[in-house]
């Protein structure tokens, strides 16, 4: 393996900043890369691995005073072009991408092979094809890339990351959407890269897979340099501690008691949309928070917008209270007093131009309304103020648009919409994805306490631990139906994922 | 800023820096407008010796002159709040004017009606098509465009119908108030009460809220149990109506309408005034205020170069190149927020 400090860096940032109006995302950051290495980012949501790599892909500039240097020369980087010409790759969460395209075509992407003014498209087919192979692609250049998974996607990217001779590749969460299997195969991938001297800058939460591929690790919190770990510093506890800088006991809440006496409030049995669902059966208690849990792409966003009546049913009945319900409209469900908090509050969610005062209120404006539909604007200002206050939503006034507010008080804006409308059922569909460490306590606390109050709460999500510290059960789902189902002391990480994969389930039963 | 909510003092800034923004928004294209006048009138003592521009008898044309495009820039508004786009507005004016005098001469006064809801009709129609069947709104309102433009030919026997006689002739050709003193044409008293009234339901209403919300997000506004459908319904309802009462005030002015050639590329005034407005062309951020403001900025345009003797031809160029530029100018300054 190249040894990291015996060989010069390839890349050395140093006293990076950067200022926002009115927020400071960096505060005199450092980053030292050798190559042949795999160095993993990690931090908290918010943390600024995001800013930092922007500024090292030439998206944001930094604050003067900022040094970076590319094998020891000091440079600039001033634009995506020049982080490009230093042999800088970025592979992001959301692929770039065009999916109208073949894979040869994205892969020379503004650097087409030409003959005279022609395009030459036998020489881009010839020229990645090797790439391709060599990265054990089971698609060639002529595909188009919509028709691929996303792994196939992602290798797409690599593929266009090695053609254009990159020397540091950033990969921000590359395993979010893969499945073990492709995840095992992009590591490897990695492993080839590292091994042909490529620096390999690698962004994940996911503990595990930092241990496995990374040479060493550099934490940020709250925009600031923490420390860098090398590989036999490396540990669970230590990275957690350097991201959170607290322990995390009693980060998880649950004080509320799941009743002796349980009355079923939401009862699923079958429910099937003829495709991404194929059978979901679970019952919801009052006063429970029970866990929806699965592998990315199981069907359980699927399964909570059919209750909710965002896409219609095949199949199945649900029962609210024990009387049949079959919710055509979103608007049905809030009515009949169930509701949903989707999973991409961004696209699906919140209205960003609009400002949370007007966000929180847009579920019960028209119950609060006077004849005619006339706004009661005394009253919408004060609903908007409570939630803001009850939640600790970081706004200076209802007035503000929610588009700028942090991801963790939008979440909350977002929550705080669905509770002005008095539920009876919550589903949370990954109630904390996106948010930082601190909304994510408040939003736990605020679900321990919906729960307390004889709220019955489904949670979805893929954080395990997150699962494991909040709900009084869980359901797991796998491909499309609802196999399991665990409570108590038996939810485990071990027991979920054993349900979710399918595999050990004999010896999990045994 | 509430005493309720705890503010700290860069909270404080950042509220108060909102605030500014929110307002030069609302305001607008307002000092291009006041820039423009002054510009026309200067040029005018310049070119011509006299300044024409503002004098009250000129002023109270030009008004006029804003009036119908005003009220079909309303409809618009509507529209574009929820991303939409409406290019039938000239088609459905021109039949709704043919419409209107037809009745007129058997039932008078009934005219207006009968224009009125042959507009709503056709927005409606635009609307099932739209909201219903999911179409594009640029290829539903391209479609009708053409083919209510035929209708309009078809209803008049593809002539001029006429009414020499006409009942409402008054509302394109009176004012209202004290005759030599202080005079406001009916028109313009129209297009104000159109504006103020969709300023009241953008602004105070329940639909309002949601019209902007179906612009600003459709999906969460599906999801947060908006009835997408109703709102979109109701604004090409709304625009058709107005473009019915666009046909009506246009009859009014000219006893007259012709199918071929009445309201000919008006939905493009209408989307300029808009778009001058500050309204954003994918939905959500826009007021009605800044459409009153576009509508008056073209009639001031027109009415100063005709004023210095410009060429018809040049006119065209010039309101072109203002549209352009104004529109350029208004993004420079709101770089870094807008999303027109």
């Amino acid at each position: 393996m190249p040894a990291s400090p015996d060989t010069a860096p390839i890349l050395r940032m140093q006293n990076v900043s950067k200022t926002f109006p009115g927020v400071k995302a960096l505060r005199n950051v450092q980053l030292t890369v050798y190559p042949g290495e795999v160095h993993a980012l990690m931090g908290e949501n918010g943390a600024g691995k995001s800013t930092l790599m922007k500024i090292l892909s030439g998206a944001y500039i930094p604050d003067p005073g900022a040094e970076i240097e590319i094998d020891g020369t000091l440079v600039q980087i001033d634009g995506p072009l020049a982080a490009k010409a230093r042999g800088i790759a970025i592979i992001y969460q959301e692929l770039a991408l065009s999916p109208n395209l073949t894979v040869a075509e994205n892969i020379y992407l503004g650097r087409e092979a030409r003959r005279g003014f022609l395009i030459d498209r036998a020489a881009m087919y010839a020229g990645c094809g090797d790439i391709l192979r060599s990265l054990g692609a089971t698609f060639g250049p002529r595909t188009l890339v919509g028709d691929l998974s996303i792994a196939g996607q992602q290798m797409v990217e690599v593929a266009r990351a090695i053609h254009q001779r990159s020397r540091i590749l950033v990969m921000d969460e590359p395993t979010t959407a893969l499945s073990s299997r492709e995840t095992e195969k992009l590591f490897q991938i990695i492993l080839r890269l590292k091994a042909e001297g490529l620096a390999i800058i690698y962004i994940s939460h996911r503990m595990a897979e930092v241990y496995e591929l990374s040479e060493r690790v550099s934490v940020l919190r709250d925009g600031g340099y923490v420390g860098t770990l090398s590989r036999d510093e490396i540990q669970p506890e230590s990275i957690v501690r350097m991201m959170v800088g607290r322990d995390l006991s009693s980060f998880y809440k649950k004080e509320h008691k799941p009743a002796g006496a349980r009355t079923p409030v939401l009862e699923v049995m079958n429910l099937s949309d003829g495709g991404r669902v194929k059978s979901g059966s679970f019952t919801l208690h009052a006063g429970e928070v029970l866990g929806l849990a699965g592998l990315v792409g199981a069907g359980r966003t699927e399964l909570a917008r059919l209750i909710y009546g965002a896409e219609p049913r095949t199949a199945g009945t649900v029962k609210l209270n024990g009387q049949p319900v079959d919710y055509r409209t979103p608007g049905e469900a809030i009515d009949g007093g169930v509701v949903y908090l989707t999973e991409d509050r961004r696209a699906q969610g919140l209205f960003l131009d609009m400002t949370c005062g007007d966000n929180i209120n847009l579920g019960v404006i028209g119950r609060d309304a006077k004849w005619g539909g006339w706004l009661d604007r005394v009253r919408g200002r004060l609903r908007s103020l409570a939630p803001i206050k009850a939640m600790a939503i970081r706004v200076p006034g209802p007035e503000i648009p929610v588009g700028t507010l942090s991801g963790g008080n939008q979440q909350k804006v977002l929550l705080s919409r669905l509770l002005e409308t008095r539920p009876k059922v919550l589903i949370l569909d990954e109630p904390t994805r996106g948010v930082d460490i601190g909304a994510k306590s408040e939003i736990y606390r605020i679900i321990d306490e919906l729960a307390q109050s004889g709220a019955a709460v489904l949670v979805i999500s893929s954080e395990l631990p997150e699962v494991v510290g909040i709900a009084d059960r869980v359901v797991v789902m796998r491909e499309g139906r609802t196999v399991g189902e665990v409570s108590g002391h038996d939810i485990t990480e071990q027991s979920i994922m054993a349900f979710a994969t399918g595999v050990d389930i004999e010896k999990v039963a045994a | 800023m509430s005493d309720t909510v705890s503010a700290s003092k860069p909270e404080r800034q950042r509220l108060r820096q909102e605030q500014m923004r929110s307002l030069i928004r609302s305001i607008g294209m307002l000092p291009v407008l006041i820039v423009l006048g002054i510009l026309v009138q200067l040029a005018g003592i310049y070119f011509t010796g006299e300044g024409r521009f503002l004098t009250w008898q000129n002023l109270s044309i030009v008004a006029q002159q804003a009036s119908i495009n005003a009220v079909l820039g309303a409809g618009m508004t509507f529209v574009i709040l929820t991303g939409g786009i409406d290019l039938s507005v000239g088609s459905i004016l021109a039949a709704a004017a043919v419409v209107g005098l037809e009745v007129s001469q058997v039932a008078g006064n009934l005219g207006v009606l009968a224009a009125l809801l042959t507009g709503l009709v056709i927005g409606l129609g635009n609307g099932v098509l739209i909201a219903f069947l999911k179409l594009p709104p640029f290829i539903v309102t391209l479609g009708s465009l053409t083919a209510v433009r035929g209708l309009a030919r078809l209803l008049g026997n593809d002539t001029t119908v006429f009414n020499s006689d006409l009942p409402f002739a008054f509302i394109g050709n009176d004012s209202i108030g004290i005759e030599g003193v202080f005079e406001i044409p009916w028109l313009v008293v129209i297009a104000f009460l159109v504006i103020v009234g969709s300023w009241l339901i953008l602004r105070r209403t329940v639909l309002g809220v949601h019209i902007y919300a179906v612009g600003g997000n459709q999906a969460a506004a599906r999801l947060s149990g908006i009835k997408v459908w109703a709102v979109l319904l109701f604004v090409y309802g709304a625009s058709g109506l107005l473009a019915g009462l666009g046909g009506v005030m246009q009859a009014a002015r000219l006893y007259a309408a012709n199918g071929l050639q009445l309201g000919q590329s008006y939905e493009l005034d209408a989307i300029a005034a808009v778009i001058l407005g500050g309204t954003s062309f994918v939905g959500g951020i826009g007021s009605i205020w800044g459409t009153l403001i576009g509508a008056l900025i073209i009639a001031v345009l027109t009415n100063g170069l005709i004023l210095l003797g410009v060429t018809d031809v040049w006119q065209y160029i010039a309101k072109g190149a203002v549209i352009i530029g104004a529109v350029a100018l208004d993004r420079y300054r709101l770089r870094g927020s807008a999303r027109t």
